[in-house]
């Protein structure tokens, strides 16, 4: 890559990195604010068991409590382990 | 039947006590008898914006308390017939509205409006939330800047959960997006959300597109809603949005960099 190309590549774009950073956070709240009161406290409660066996950053879990039918919820739960266990 | 509108946003200074006030006067300009009612206890405004800071005598709060009646309190517009405005209060007690004092008054101003204004606070608490109760409809400001847009997604669950609507079971409240200090030229150049990009997040329906305009600023420091301004561009944004409110179909405009005309490129514009 020439110099020139390589000032030319800086000009990102910084709309479009707004609105990638804008649609994830907020589809991410809005399933946060369909679900029930608890679900926080949870996530936060079950990232606090997880961190006792395993250093996981805090964006790495995510909870979700999905209503499949009107008898049917399933709680999901998706922890993404580092690399290197301790 | 009177219409309740809230212009609300979550985030402050997006531009919702100037909106208020252009749209507001709008409704009055085309003959539908309009009050504005500023929630902003503790924070008055309205009242400079539309320029009649001085005959404040009472304000919701005296009503709410029973210390004046509306009659005494509403301050009727010099300008614009048809038009009031309800001043806040400057308390700085926080709890001085009540659902039952709100709904109270809002009840009694139906009776004898078209169109009830409530320009909301900022925030999520129980100004905003009172705002925007009883509302039937509702104009989110939304800059196109991130931290504004993720308030508004936050303001549009409540409006779709915390409403009296909402509780009651009635058809939701309608929404409507305006964006606010809009700046063509760089969202060509890529450094702002443009109006596609800030509709495909929020996905409610756009009312209006506000530009950035030094009109606003010579509006609110002369205490003219910038509506009355009518050769500026933002004044006939606010009159496009107006209508559009009304149900009439309007293009939109001032969303694409204008070519600089001759003597503008010399004398600068
Ligand atoms: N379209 C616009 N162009 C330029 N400045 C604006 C525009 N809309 C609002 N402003 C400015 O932004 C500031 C905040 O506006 P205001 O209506 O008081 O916001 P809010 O009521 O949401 O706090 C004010 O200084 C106002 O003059
Ligand atoms: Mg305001």
């Amino acid at each position: 890559m020439s110099l020139l190309d390589y000032f030319r590549s800086k000009k990102t774009n910084t709309a479009s990195t707004a609105k990638e950073r804008l649609q994830i956070i907020v589809a991410h709240e809005r399933k946060r604010r369909s679900g029930p009161d608890y679900l926080p406290q949870l996530e936060r409660d079950i990232l606090e068991v997880i961190r006792k066996y395993v250093d996981i950053p805090a964006d790495q879990i995510a909870v979700s409590l999905e209503q499949r039918s009107d008898e049917l919820s399933v709680l999901e739960l998706n922890v993404t382990f580092p690399d290197e266990k301790r | 039947m009177a219409k309740i509108i809230v212009v609300t946003s979550g985030k402050g200074g997006v531009g919702k006590t100037t909106s208020s006030a252009a749209i507001g006067t709008g409704l009055a300009l085309a003959g539908h008898k309009t009050v504005i009612v500023d929630f902003d206890i503790g924070l008055r405004n309205l009242d400079l914006i539309m320029g009649c800071e001085r005959r404040v005598v009472y304000d919701f709060v005296n009503v709410i308390n029973g210390e004046a009646n509306l009659k005494q309190t509403l301050i009727k517009d010099k300008r614009v017939d048809n038009l009031f405005i309800l001043p806040a209060s400057q308390t700085r007690d926080k709890d001085a509205l009540t659902k039952e004092g709100v709904e109270r008054v809002l009840n009694e101003l139906a009776q004898d409006f078209d169109f009830i204004l409530c320009d909301s606070p900022a925030g999520i608490e129980s100004g905003a939330m009172m705002a925007l109760y009883f509302a039937d409809e509702a104009v989110v400001v939304t800059n196109p800047e991130v931290s504004s847009v993720r308030d508004s997604d936050r303001i549009i669950g409540m409006l779709s959960s915390k409403s009296r609507r909402a509780e009651q079971g009635l058809e939701g409240i309608k929404e409507h997006l305006l964006l606010t200090r809009y700046n063509p030229e760089r969202v060509q150049k890529g450094e702002m959300l443009s109006v596609e990009d800030v509709k495909e997040i929020l996905a409610i329906e756009l009312i209006g597109v506000i530009p950035e305009s030094q009109a606003v600023l010579n509006a609110s420091n002369s205490g003219q809603p910038v509506i009355m301004d009518k050769d500026s561009d933002a004044g006939q944004a606010y009159l496009d949005t107006v209508q559009r409110l009304l149900g009439e179909k309007v293009p939109l405009r001032f969303l694409t960099v204008e070519k600089k005309g001759f003597i503008k490129r010399i004398f600068g514009g």
